[in-house]
């Protein structure tokens, strides 16, 4: 396996930094936020996007997709990520795609996926049910009535909820708590009930209520009971493009610094001369080297089919969700007084941190998984 | 097949018939072969193994086979150090000749004097050491005092150098001396190689906090240094040093991976080393650590190992084609390798308790006296070839380009 990228793959993260630098800087992050867009993203953004073949590449040539894999995905993210760029691009084309890819049949793949690799719809999958990441504790249930199933329960931070056009539920659909099903259902569905909710990143999630939600069993993705091992995999695919994105929110944040301590003058110097400043510095600059070295391992792990994914992706996500939270933190102390103010950036890159280090499991679950899978 | 299939098979059968079983032993605390005129062998094999990888131009398989070295480029260096881990060899060699001196060599000495110290070096004839600090230049090396008088067809040495790692077991050392004392001070320093067997080369021992006593002081007294044995040119000696350092510490990063046989690397699923250590001395119910806090610290640390692990094997694969020697970069890996390694001790001896506080005898196993020793080492590792302050400094303002 190799941690450098391949040519293709360097001229797609070429693309998408001059995609992100010329059409979506942080401007047009500000701008639908404080338009009030209660989307959150920008529908002629996504569809040239979709031109660009970035909302199919983890969906097969036969689907219309381009099968890039996920190192490809991944690159793009990470460049979006530099300038927050709002789009359904994770939530759509990594974790619903992927749930596709893994459970869908054929009709289903055909309807869902060749549509997201258009653009033409999009997706957001509801797992969470409380405040904190707990993938496998679900109690909102699917019963099953002659051909139908009859949903009840609640979802919270459904990324994307708001506006996604079909939701992906995992339910509960047996006493065992290990049996998970999982379905996909029109937003509009009668007693699907979607409460938008704005995150402090100024990104969209949603809490869903499912009252006596009936629905055919054609909306069942895979084999009943048999969802949990399609959900653990989905999870580790998106922590690695997460944590992609969430790399390309840290260097920037970064890069904003460093260039803040080149240019802020005090007591008749920059302050990039102090050497506490200094060595904060290089502090940030080596973790983020690491975490580049296991963003690249885990985004190839998978598409390599390495045998250690679930520990790859569980390094990455909590590297990097340290580091990230720690440059973005430090970032804004450096930047004095203009750092908790509105008008710069640095301090949208400690918001985005916050809520992307808590979602799919924060630094600290991951180093309790890292440690379950070692065996210890 | 591939020349790449070939040259493996090739490998593995020489390694198959040239590896001696005494060198297929894990190594111990006092196992590694350092060479030179005086050094002696552990075992016939160790013997044996150095000869035979010497010969073969494998204790330096990346350098120039002109030399001596054997010539391998990139993907076969790989293949060997892959076959060499399969059969758990032990490294033929260790030395500073190879870690440091020889690459400096190769980059800024004359012909002849390739011709003369680096086949020596390959073979493990000459034991070399380095001179570099003094009492009054640590971090602020440029400042040091040795100083080197022409004298005909020689360089007259007076001075004192400490912290001279081996000194009085080395056969040769390679110091810093000041020859242009007029000179700005970077710019009057010359590389010299001096030989120790001589009267005007004194070394006395340093005991250290291990107990051990592997560094010394190193005096010079109108000590005789023929000119031959200036490297590159009269007072720019700190070209080399600079090159020397970032192979010194890129030598040292690499060390962060390493350990003892008690607390050594996990790899992979098959474990960790440092859970495998704890679950001796804590509780443990279903092989998993009650003790939570200790848990989540050895997940973190082995979290970092397998993250600098891979950083490193990045760097390589990026320097794979760009053909150039360590870059200042190299002060992260120092840097972050020998904090990891201290962090990792400390771990250990929260876990082991009372039975990593032993100094001797007692109830205290040798393994367990072995990790005490080395936890009172690692502190000197954030210290040694420039100390974890010089290195952030080196990266704010080499790598990030802070203002001075
Ligand atoms: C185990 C070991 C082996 C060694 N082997 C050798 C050898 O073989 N040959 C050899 O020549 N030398 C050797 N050394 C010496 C080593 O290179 C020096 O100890 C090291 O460079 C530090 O110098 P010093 O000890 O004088 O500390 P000082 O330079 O006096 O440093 C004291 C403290 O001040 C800090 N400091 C100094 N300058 C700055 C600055 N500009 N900014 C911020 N902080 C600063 C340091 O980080 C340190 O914390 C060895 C040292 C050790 C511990």
């Amino acid at each position: 396996m190799t941690l450098t990228l391949s040519e293709e793959q360097s001229f797609l993260k070429d693309t998408a930094k001059k995609f992100a630098q010329e059409k979506t800087p942080t401007t047009h992050f500000r701008e639908i936020r404080d338009n009030e867009n209660p989307e959150c993203f920008d529908r002629a953004i996504w569809q040239e996007m979709a031109a660009q073949g970035w909302s199919g590449i983890l969906v097969p040539e036969e689907y219309g997709g381009s099968n890039f894999g996920l190192a490809g995905i991944g690159v793009v993210l990470e460049e979006l990520g530099r300038t927050l760029t709002p789009s359904p691009l994770f939530a759509t084309s990594v974790v619903c795609a992927t749930i596709l890819n893994k459970a869908g049949n054929d009709s289903q793949k055909k309807e869902f996926l060749s549509k997201i690799a258009s653009g033409e719809v999009t997706m957001a999958f509801a797992l969470e049910e409380g405040p904190r990441h707990k993938p496998f504790s679900i109690n909102l249930e699917a019963k099953k009535d002659g051909k139908n199933f009859i949903l009840n329960g609640k979802k919270n931070f459904v990324i994307d909820g708001g506006f996604a056009d079909y939701i992906i539920v995992a339910a509960k659909t047996s006493e065992k708590e290990d049996q998970l099903s999982l379905f996909v259902i029109a937003r509009d569905v009668e007693g699907v009930n979607i409460i938008p909710t704005t995150m402090v990143d100024h990104k969209n999630a949603a809490n869903i209520e499912f009252k006596n939600v009936s629905i055919s069993e054609k909306n069942l993705l895979g084999t009943q009971n048999s969802a949990k091992e399609i959900i653990e995999e989905t999870l580790d695919i998106s922590r690695a493009a997460l944590s992609a994105e969430m790399l390309g929110g840290a260097l920037e944040a970064f890069d904003i610094t460093l260039n803040y301590l080149k240019e802020r003058e005090q007591f008749g110097e920059k302050i990039g001369s102090f050497q506490a400043l200094q060595h904060r510095a290089a502090l940030m600059f080596t973790e983020l080297e690491l975490c580049k070295s296991c963003v690249i391992e885990a985004l190839t792990a998978f598409d390599e089919g390495s045998n250690d994914l679930q520990r790859i992706a569980s390094l990455a996500k909590s590297k990097i969700g340290e580091t990230f939270f720690n440059v973005s933190n430090e970032g804004v102390q450096m930047h004095g007084g203009v750092g908790v103010t509105d008008e710069y950036d640095i301090g949208l890159y400690m918001k985005r941190a916050r809520v992307a280090e808590q979602t799919f499991g924060n630094s600290e679950y991951h180093r309790n998984r890292y440690a379950e899978l070692t065996g210890y | 097949m591939s020349n790449l299939d070939t040259f493996r098979q090739e490998t593995r059968e020489w390694l198959e018939a040239n590896c001696p079983p005494e060198m297929r032993k894990p190594m111990t605390a006092d196992g590694a072969c350092w060479g030179g005129r005086n050094f002696k062998f552990t075992h016939p094999d160790q013997k044996l193994w150095l000869e035979r990888m010497g010969e073969k131009g494998w204790t330096a398989p990346t350098w120039p086979s002109e030399y001596g070295g054997g010539g391998l480029n990139y993907d076969e260096n790989k293949i060997l150090a892959e076959e060499l881990f399969k059969i758990g060899a032990r490294p033929a060699l260790a030395s500073f000749g190879l870690w440091m001196l020889g690459p400096a060599l190769l980059e800024y000495a004359s012909h002849e004097q390739k011709m003369e110290h680096i086949p020596k070096i390959i073979k493990g004839e000459i034991r070399w050491c380095q001179g570099y600090s003094e009492p009054g230049a640590g971090s602020d090396l440029a400042s040091l005092k040795t100083k080197a008088v022409e004298d005909g067809d020689n360089f007259i040495v007076n001075g004192q150098k400490v912290w001279t790692s081996y000194a009085d077991e080395c056969d040769m050392i390679f110091t810093l001396v000041r020859t242009g004392p007029q000179e700005p001070k970077h710019n009057g320093i010359s590389f010299l190689l001096i030989d120790m067997d001589q009267p005007g080369v004194e070394t006395k021992p340093i005991k250290l906090i291990s107990g051990k006593s592997p560094f010394c002081e190193t005096f010079f007294t109108d000590a005789v240094v023929p000119k031959a044995n200036l490297v590159h040119d009269l007072n720019k000696g700190w070209d080399v040093a600079k090159n020397l350092l970032q192979h010194e510490r890129k030598m040292l990063a690499s060390m962060g991976l390493g350990g003892s046989a008690a607390g050594g690397k996990g790899k992979g699923k098959s474990g960790s080393g440092l859970a495998n250590l704890s679950k001796k001395y804590v509780e443990s119910s279903d092989g998993k650590i009650s003790d939570e806090g200790l848990r989540q610290k050895i997940a973190k640390s082995d979290m970092d190992a397998h993250a600098f692990g891979l950083t490193l094997r990045r760097a390589s694969e990026e320097a794979k084609n760009s053909n150039h020697g360590p870059s200042a970069a190299t002060s992260i890996f120092k840097f972050f390798g020998s904090e990891h390694n201290k962090r990792r001790y400390e771990i250990m001896l929260e876990a082991m308790g009372t039975q990593a506080l032993g100094w001797e005898g007692g109830e205290f196993g040798p393994e367990e006296l072995a990790v005490t020793r080395e936890w009172l080492r690692t502190k000197a590792n954030s210290i040694e070839g420039g100390t974890s302050e010089v290195q952030l400094n080196v990266i704010s303002k080499r790598v990030l380009d802070l203002p001075q």
